[in-house]
């Protein structure tokens, strides 16, 4: 277990390194002089000469791309040129609005893990066509135009609650709702499918000869081995959750990670979009290795090297 | 993950007995292939002209120079169903442009990693690894963003994201593959590695392949939206649903029809190709 967890976390120390480099790589690719940016359209070409040797980015490829990479390792991302503060600051101020978002969704969620129970413990049957049908339609929707409809409906049509910003606690509501929506359908497919397979296992027969009802059988042996898959694949998928609040946030003017990403790529910001993308990547596959490590724990199958 | 039905019959559909919900949701999907194809050629007006006597109008009204506005107006007095039908094209010239791309490039490094296992095999996965650090949205939008608008830098970004889940399933399939007796034949014989894949790896990997497409698809198609909707998609100058969508923001309150209307087709879409790609994952699909 030991051993498993190490070589997990050492992988994943290997990810955020590579990572790393994409976001250079592709940050160096784009169009556009940084220093031209920093320094407005106005200023002469000495001052962008200037500029661009402060910046570091008269230095060969291979001298900024170490430059950069002890900067990223001692968290100094450089400055915003539009907030004028250090942009690490900046974004990890942002952070707890983006975590109380997604973890407000990941609750609400859970419900499509009940629902995929029931639906999977049912196949076939009608409750398992309509949760499925519901769950597809659900997961079909753009995110986006599930929020401008929450906002036509519940703020505008019957004034219940307020379309955007933050305060009271029922801000969170629609942004929470709207993220919540495909990752609830997800929740509820995987679930289905997880809980289908395990009902056709043979421990799960016996217990029906056993005398047990479905509801017994599916309470007392089903869900625990239907979790595993369901946990991990979630836990990946809290990634995309992060993803949709980028453009979750940006619709409920929401003060987190996502909408300050937004505007810091819509105006070149350079600095925050470094510093923002590589928080995620980093929670990303720290949470990944979690559920691996969570995996190999509900699962012996796992950390033995055997395919789960 | 072991067991790789061999699919002799393909490309046969048969349709007796695939279930009814499937096959509407096959004659949606042409309805939209049609509209996105021929639509444009029955709107006699520039979807992108603007006329400010015109604007907001609700849908069934009649616009200045007589002819009626079956789906409304926008902001700027923009026909919906002209946006409507020209966003069909984009979203479906978008989603296959990013799935084609994906395909190849995810099929060429999965089928080699799969294959050649060892060294290329690590150094493909740990590329596939990095990619995933970042979720879906993240990559796109930091690449369409930062780069000039334009169509081939969102199929660009889309499918810098996209191609690394039909690699991670092509690398599986054939790792698998590459144990069987027909691969370890055509090896001895001499036969040369890219044939060998080509011949007897590629075959058995397209309908868990097709099926995923289906997927990705939609991903795609939803994606651009999102990405248009925050406006670092595609210029103002196209059609975009996300685009309308986003238009209608501003006038929630006194035209809804300009954001509802194209969420309703953009659902539609996603919908009948994810009945059709679950339809395809029973039938084709590798037990994931």
């Amino acid at each position: 277990m030991m051993k498993h967890a190490l070589r997990t976390a050492a992988t994943g120390i290997l990810i955020i390194l590579g990572a790393a480099t994409l976001v250079f790589f592709v940050l160096r690719i784009a169009p556009g002089d940084q220093a031209l940016v920093l320094l407005g359209p106005d200023a002469t070409a000495g001052e962008v000469a200037q500029a661009r040797v402060r910046l570091g980015l008269d230095q060969p490829l291979p001298v900024q791309y170490w430059h950069y990479l002890t900067q990223v390792a001692t968290l100094d991302f450089g400055e915003s040129y539009r907030f004028g503060q250090p942009a690490f600051g900046l974004v990890m101020s942002r952070l707890p609005a983006t975590v109380e978002l997604t973890l407000t969704a990941t609750a609400i969620a859970m419900f499509g893990a009940v629902l995929g129970a029931v639906a999977g413990a049912y196949r076939g049957r009608w409750i398992d066509r309509g949760i499925s049908g519901l769950a597809l339609t659900l997961y079909s929707m753009p995110p986006f135009w599930i929020g401008i409809m929450l906002i036509l409906l519940m703020a505008l049509k019957f004034r219940l609650l307020p379309s955007a910003g933050t305060g009271t606690p029922a801000h969170i509501v629609l942004p929470a709702l709207t993220l919540a929506a495909s990752f609830t359908a997800l929740l509820t497919r995987i679930t289905r499918s997880s809980v289908a397979d395990t009902m056709a296992e043979p421990y799960v027969q016996r217990s029906y000869a056993k005398g047990l009802t479905r509801r017994q059988a599916v309470i007392g042996h089903v869900v625990r081995n239907a979790a595993t898959p369901v946990v991990t694949i979630s836990a990946l998928h809290i990634g995309t959750l992060l993803g949709g609040a980028v453009i979750v946030e940006s619709i409920f003017a929401w003060p987190g990670l996502g909408s300050l990403l937004v505007s810091a790529v819509s105006n070149r910001d350079y600095s925050i979009v470094q510093a923002a993308v590589l928080l995620i990547a980093v929670i990303v596959v720290t949470l990944n290795t979690v559920a691996d490590l969570l995996a190999a724990w509900l699962d012996p199958r796992v950390r033995l090297g055997a395919k789960a | 993950m072991s067991a790789i039905a061999v699919q002799g019959r393909l490309w046969t559909i048969r349709l007796r007995s695939t279930p009814t919900i499937t096959m509407v949701a096959a004659v949606a999907l042409i309805g939209y292939l049609l509209v996105g194809l021929f639509g444009p050629l029955f709107i006699s007006y520039d979807p992108v002209a603007t006329n400010v006597v015109d604007r907001l109008l609700a849908p069934g009204a009649v616009t200045g120079d007589g002819s009626v506005a079956v789906l409304g107006t926008d902001g700027v007095g923009r026909d919906m169903l002209g946006q409507l039908v020209y966003g069909a094209r984009t979203s479906i010239i978008i989603g296959v442009s990013v799935v084609a791309t994906c395909l190849v490039v995810g099929l060429a490094f999965g089928t080699l990693a799969g294959y050649l296992a060892g060294w290329t095999d690590v150094a493909i996965s740990r590329l596939i690894d990095i990619l995933m650090a970042f979720p879906g949205i993240l990559l796109v939008v930091m690449i369409a963003g930062l780069f000039d608008r334009g169509i081939a830098v969102v199929v660009i970004s889309l499918s810098v994201a996209g191609w690394v889940a039909f690699a991670r399933l092509t690398r599986s399939l054939t790792f698998s593959l590459r144990e069987r007796p027909w691969v370890d034949a055509a090896r001895l014989i001499g036969v040369s590695t890219p044939l060998v894949i080509v011949r007897h790896i590629i075959p058995f990997v397209i309908g868990p392949i097709t099926a995923l497409a289906t997927t990705e698809f939609a991903g795609a198609v939803l994606t651009e939206a999102g990405l248009s909707f925050l406006g670092l998609g595609l210029p103002p100058s196209s059609v975009s649903w996300g685009q309308a969508i986003a238009s209608g923001r501003d006038y929630l309150d006194t035209a809804w029809w300009i954001s509802a209307i194209p969420g309703l087709a953009l659902t539609g879409l996603v919908v009948s190709t994810g009945l059709l790609g679950d339809h395809l994952t029973q039938r084709l699909g590798a037990r994931r």
